[in-house]
């Protein structure tokens, strides 16, 4: 570039001549030469600017563009990446201890209809009848013909149903794939899967909502993507609940009970190995709950966990576990039990009004004394006693893993009497269900601490704070022991178990209030194996049940509830690994020696 | 030398060109593969799930039951019993495995009033 000298000689020679002054030309060419210089400068920002609106606008396209197509397409699964595991959407299965299946999935087909497309719509119809019996044939013709232009036949076909359905070749019959879920096992374990049901419904899909029991318990964790399919592993296992419920099931009907339930729970990790209530239903076609009369009537209903009954003498134990606990008595204290015994103007009589006189506080339980318990609620008071009771769980619902159990609220007096203390040191007055006394026996048998029932599977102990002393605990279960051995439980011997346990026999309070039935009860046995090292509790409860081969009529649960919980030990404890410890009896005369 | 080079950079974008479009069509291959194993891992892990909940179905309680009813004449099963445990004390050592007579002798007595 050639610069334009700022005072160019000729110019400068030119004006002296004239005499004008030579720096107003030196300032003109300064003038000149800052326009151009700030002219190029304008010219270089202005391409600036443009180069930087271009590529701006180039990336906000290109990211607007993406979005774009982001949001028309159809999702996909990453296909380049290799991720390993790709998204299980299905439903979790649910599986017992040993990994056995108990609920699972299976893919299905539900049948749908456009009746605009039919071309013959009274002949589907008459043919889809033919195969499903249950369609009314009427209402499915008037809805082919009418107006309609979409409409459900059936939510689940199965194979063969699909296959003649095909067969009739109407167009506008159609199949949309569903996912159903299966409960291979039919009604074992039924109260505790509860059950499964479709929610949002679409023609490609429908979500399988639990309706009932753990399903829905656990609903959002079942169904979470996340979990990849990983099932969801009980503390149920499969073999003993069968067993168990093969043996309540007979007891039932053999001391021609209402119902029953039983559960075997781990003192140690609150494990629930089986919990049965019958009468019981097929999860697979759960049955609709009673709109009418009450609900505890409907199969549906778990006794086990949602039943909450007077237990009766079962509560005895806790009561003399507390006086142990607390120092005022011990086993060997003489109590007199004689009566008349009064208390709050009601008079506390013993069964078939016997008269057992002074007793040691083991016999007081061995006997089953109500008037013996009953002192010692009044020397523990009313305060301490709920104290106690709420420590073991008695006030709450029990935390099991099935919606079912916030059902199983304990009722309780409204107010705590002395008579209410004395009436519930043995189980009367205060309603509860069978697992909340599992809780409590639990306590007893591992040794003093509060454990909480769980249906899923521990692997150790899971126990909770202290509720009494490892001593009163030992004490209260030879106690237990015997009773089986020298009191009301002993039908409840099983040779090399060690069962100890309770009995419990309670009247059943009228429905409408009043007083109590004089020939309905409920029989229950709570019992602790083996106490030599204690590992399960078990709780038979029986409904009415009436033991008929002697002359009178027999509803003791000694009678009915032992035999039934005697013969479920038996089953079950071989199953549960548990070695019978049989005396060896030492061959005579020989003795080792040697020479 | 120019023109070499120029013929040089022209032969080195066709390898390259010819390279990425090969590449392409490799890629292209492998995620249909892709795609199909997967289909085919979805196919299985559905046949798996139906021979699970069949396997469950038919080892159910109650059918086991009743199969070891139908044929207790044959099989004789019977729930476990406390009395079948046993001790391994109880259980006896093999038998030793008998010498095998690998050097007969012969014993007689004839002659030996001689």
């Amino acid at each position: 570039m050639i610069r334009t000298p700022l005072r160019p000689l000729a110019r400068i020679l030119d004006a002296r001549r004239k005499g004008e002054n030579p720096d107003a030309i030196e300032r003109e060419n300064l003038r000149i030469r800052h326009e151009q210089m700030r002219d190029k400068a304008r010219l270089r920002a202005e391409g600036r600017l443009l180069v930087m609106a271009v590529m701006f606008f180039c990336a906000f396209g290109v990211v607007g563009a993406r979005m774009g197509t982001l949001a028309a397409s159809e999702p996909m699964e990453p296909r380049a990446q290799a991720t390993g595991a790709s998204i299980i959407a299905n439903r979790a299965d649910i599986v017992d201890r040993k990994g056995r299946i108990m609920a699972t999935n299976m893919e299905t087909f539900s049948l749908y209809a456009h009746p605009q497309q039919m071309i013959d719509p009274e002949r589907a119809a008459t043919e889809l009848v033919k195969i499903f019996p249950e369609l009314d044939h009427d209402r499915l013709r008037k809805d082919f013909t009418g107006n309609r232009k979409f409409m459900w036949v059936r939510k689940k076909l199965s194979p063969e149903q699909k296959q003649s359905v095909h067969d009739i070749g109407e167009p506008g019959l159609l199949f949309g794939p569903r996912e159903m879920r299966l409960y291979p096992n039919g009604a074992l374990a039924a109260h505790i899967l509860g059950g499964a049901s479709f929610g949002r419904e679409g023609v490609h899909s429908a979500e399988v909502i639990g309706t009932a029991g753990i399903e829905k318990f656990f609903d959002k964790e079942l169904r979470d993507p996340a979990r990849e399919g990983a099932p969801l592993q009980l503390s149920i296992d499969l073999t003993i609940q069968s067993a168990a419920e093969r043996v309540l099931l007979g007891g039932m009907k053999l001391l021609n009970a209402k119902g029953a339930a039983s559960v075997l729970m781990d003192v140690h990790t609150g494990e629930v190995i089986s919990i049965a209530s019958l009468p019981d239903f097929d999860p697979n076609d759960r049955p609709r709950p009673l709109t009418e009369g009450d609900a505890s009537d409907s199969p549906l209903f778990n006794r086990a966990v949602q039943g909450v009954y007077e237990l009766g003498s079962t509560f005895k134990i806790f009561a003399s576990a507390q006086a142990l606990e607390l120092g005022l008595v011990n086993p060997g204290t003489v109590i007199d039990t004689s009566g008349p015994m009064k208390v709050g103007g009601f008079k506390i009589g013993e069964f078939n009004n016997k008269n057992y006189g002074p007793l040691s506080v083991s016999d007081i339980i061995v006997k089953s004394s109500n008037r013996g318990t009953g002192r010692m609620a009044l020397s523990i008071g009313s305060k301490r006693q709920k104290e106690f009771l709420e420590d073991l769980g008695f006030f709450e619902p029990t935390p099991l893993e099935i919606v079912e159990a916030k059902g199983g609220q304990p009722l309780l007096p409204q107010k705590w009497t002395e008579l209410s203390s004395v009436t519930i040191s043995y189980g009367h007055g205060l309603s509860s269900s069978p697992l909340h006394l599992a809780a409590g026996y639990a306590a007893i048998a591992n040794g003093g601490h509060y454990v909480a029932p769980t249906l899923l599977r521990q692997d150790g102990p899971r126990l909770g704070p202290r509720v009494m002393s490892e001593r009163t605990a030992a004490q209260s279960l030879e106690m237990l022991r015997k009773v089986v051995t020298e009191g009301t439980a002993s039908f409840g011997e099983v040779p090399g178990y060690h069962v100890g346990g309770k009995t419990g026999t309670a009247d059943k309070p009228k429905r409408r209030g009043g007083g109590y039935y004089k020939d309905k009860v409920i029989n229950t046995f709570a019992s602790v194996f083996p106490t030599t090292d204690p590992k399960y509790v078990l709780i038979v409860t029986l409904d009415e049940p009436v033991e008929t081969s002697g002359t009178k009529p027999r509803r003791t649960a000694g009678w009915t509830a032992v035999p039934v919980a005697a013969e479920m030990i038996r089953r079950v404890a071989p199953l549960l690994g548990l070695r019978p410890d049989v005396e060896t009896r030492h061959l005579t005369g020989i003795i080792n020696t040697s020479n | 030398m120019r023109s070499l080079m120029y013929v040089l950079t022209f032969l080195t974008v066709i390898g390259a060109a010819f390279w990425a479009y090969h590449e392409n069509y490799k890629t292209q291959a492998a995620l249909g593969e892709a795609q199909a194993v997967r289909a085919e891992i979805r196919d299985a892990r559905a046949r798996l799930a139906v021979l699970k909940a069949e396997w469950a179905y038919l080892n159910r309680p109650d059918r086991l039951r009743d199969l070891a009813e139908v044929n207790f004449d044959r099989l004789r099963l019977m729930p476990l019993q406390p009395d079948q445990f046993g001790r391994v004390d109880q259980v006896a050592y093999p038998k030793p495995p008998e010498v095998p007579i690998t050097d007969p002798i012969e014993v007689s007595s004839a002659g030996a009033n001689e």
